[in-house]
């Protein structure tokens, strides 16, 4: 068996296709709060419990509507997307004149409330819930043995992200957009609808969310602390690739998870760290993120 | 393009296009325009003059609803628009045009000639635009403030042309610009006036100001203190130029 560094291939390539993953759930995440940061000022800390949120909402769809993974893949995003909605309309909304802070705070709070409630509802220890039977099995590479499903995840977080991109850059509602987040004021003298815009940023911003959490619901157990233990590691990805900053949340957020990836094979010890000590040196040699304009 | 002899003609004994009375306005705890009082006709050019600080920009910024904090009345087209918000104001046919010119920097040339969302019916065409400003055309893909100060200003006229607003808000649109560039802006606003559009203008530069207007409102200190039509200018010339402090 062929080796690099005395690693056999297989296992550094498995490593490899673990961080690819991981750095799939870490760019779709990233990219919502990047794309909402970007025109609400808002760091949205109810993220990771809106993703745990799109896992549970899949699961419910299953056990309670007869309804499975492809169904849920699209009917979870648009159900915690409506959430969103709410939460912005009723909550959000109220606080864009104030302080970082504030958002910060009330967004922290909302993730404590909602994570919450699941604990009530479902326990804490994690639901099953199956892959779907079309993605059963796995191929083999030759190199190495590729889950299905998993290739499934990561092909279909590349592909939204590439459409996430191309709606922000190439569309007309992009463009409203990217003009908004630059002086919605004066978006708003063009007798464009800033407020709606703001809403359905969000809305779409959680919806990512709860599509990565439908994604991850076969991979990891339906639980509701999944968000938690993800949503640290998400933030230290957007402070790297810099804030606000489409490209950047995405490439970053697949270069570090395979960056963890092989830190597992190289060095255990430090793959749960390697991330923040990155994000130290980043913030040290380019305080404004490795994507970020000096303004 | 659209019917100007018609404009011109249906403002005789008419209801002014904009009528702006006792309009007052805060930054803040700050009281800035204390009771603004002038009128435009349909067709006209008219300009405010006064020295920094004066209240021009609010005014202009308080008819378009950027002033969140203001009373006191606002027609246009015979219609309070005074608790409107610039939302509702731009879709009534006002386009603003701001200070510094406001093309976005994340946003292509193009892109920011198309941002604005056709309000009525008469607006130019992307070609009659093109051909008004033909730089645009050539620099389309470019970055939109990587054009020159000149260019962004033509920008920033043009994308409001397309929308068919007929009252334009030009705030100080010759700051900071070379001779050459303040002359092509000025056979711009010439043009504008000639195809029927309104035009409310805030400047500075008086002389440029005479060159293109009907009338000019005299503000200082959040008020209008005095009105001198175009014609009159030159018998005004030393009163003009206390106002001014030049």
């Amino acid at each position: 068996m062929a080796t690099v560094f005395g690693i056999p291939l297989a296992v550094l390539f498995g490593q490899v296709l673990i961080g690819l993953i991981n750095g799939a759930f870490y760019a779709i995440l990233s990219l919502g709060l990047a794309v909402i940061f970007g025109l609400l000022n808002i760091i949205n800390f109810a993220h990771g419990a809106l993703y745990m949120a799109g896992a549970f909402t899949a699961w419910i769809l299953l056990n309670h509507a007869g309804i499975g993974f492809w169904g849920a893949l699209v009917l979870a995003p648009l159900i915690v997307g409506l959430a969103g909605v709410v939460i912005e309309r009723l909550l959000l909304s109220r606080i864009y004149r104030l302080d970082h802070l504030y958002g910060l705070l009330l967004t922290f709070g909302l993730a404590l409330m909602i994570t919450g409630l699941f604990r009530v509802g479902f326990g804490s220890s994690g639901l099953p819930y199956p892959a779907p039977a079309e993605l059963s099995g796995g191929t083999n590479l030759g190199f190495m043995f590729l889950p299905n499903y998993r290739g499934f995840v990561v092909a279909a977080s590349i592909l939204v992200c590439l459409g996430t991109w191309f709606v922000i850059e190439r569309t007309r509602i992009g463009a409203y957009l990217r003009a908004a987040t630059e002086d919605p004021d004066l978006v708003q003298t063009f007798g464009i609808n800033v407020p709606l815009l703001i809403t359905l940023t969000y809305a779409a911003g959680v919806a990512l969310a709860a599509f990565a959490g439908v994604l991850a619901a076969p991979i990891y157990s339906v639980n509701p602390g999944m968000g938690q233990d993800l949503i640290i590691v998400v933030f230290a990805v957007v402070v790297i690739g810099s804030m606000g900053s489409i490209a950047g949340a995405v490439v970053t957020g697949f270069a570090l998870g395979v960056v963890e990836g092989l830190a597992k094979v190289a060095w255990p010890e430090a793959s749960s760290t390697v991330i923040f000590v990155i994000m130290a040196v980043v913030l040290l040699l380019k305080p404004q993120g490795l994507f970020g304009k000096v303004s | 393009m659209l019917d100007a002899s018609a404009a011109k003609t249906a403002d005789v004994g008419a209801a002014p296009f904009l009528a702006v009375q006792g309009l007052e306005a805060w930054y803040g705890e700050s009281h800035v325009l204390h009771g603004i009082d002038f009128e435009i006709r349909r067709g006209e050019v008219v300009t405010l003059l006064g020295r920094n600080g004066a209240g021009k920009s609010t005014t202009l910024k308080s008819i378009i609803g950027l002033m969140r904090s203001r009373k006191g009345s606002i027609r246009f087209e015979d219609r309070e628009t005074i608790s409107l918000s610039s939302r509702a104001i731009a879709r009534s046919g006002i386009a603003f045009v701001p200070e510094h010119r406001g093309i976005f920097s994340k946003l292509t040339v193009e892109e920011n000639l198309m941002l604005p969302p056709v309000i009525g019916r008469g607006g130019m065409s992307v070609d009659e635009i093109h051909k008004l400003f033909p730089n645009l055309r050539e620099r389309a893909r470019s970055g939109g403030t990587n054009l020159s100060g000149g260019e962004q200003q033509m920008l920033a006229i043009a994308r409001v042309l397309r929308t068919g607003a007929r009252l334009i808000l030009l705030d100080e649109p010759t700051e900071g610009l070379a001779p050459v560039i303040v002359q092509q802006i000025g056979a711009t606003i010439r043009r504008l006036k000639a195809e029927g559009y309104t035009v409310l203008l805030v400047e500075q530069n008086f002389r440029f100001a005479a060159g293109l207007a009907d009338r000019h409102y005299v503000v200082e200190e959040g008020r209008v203190i005095d009105m001198i039509p175009n014609s009159d200018v030159d018998a005004n010339i030393d009163k003009l130029h206390a106002y001014l402090g030049v």
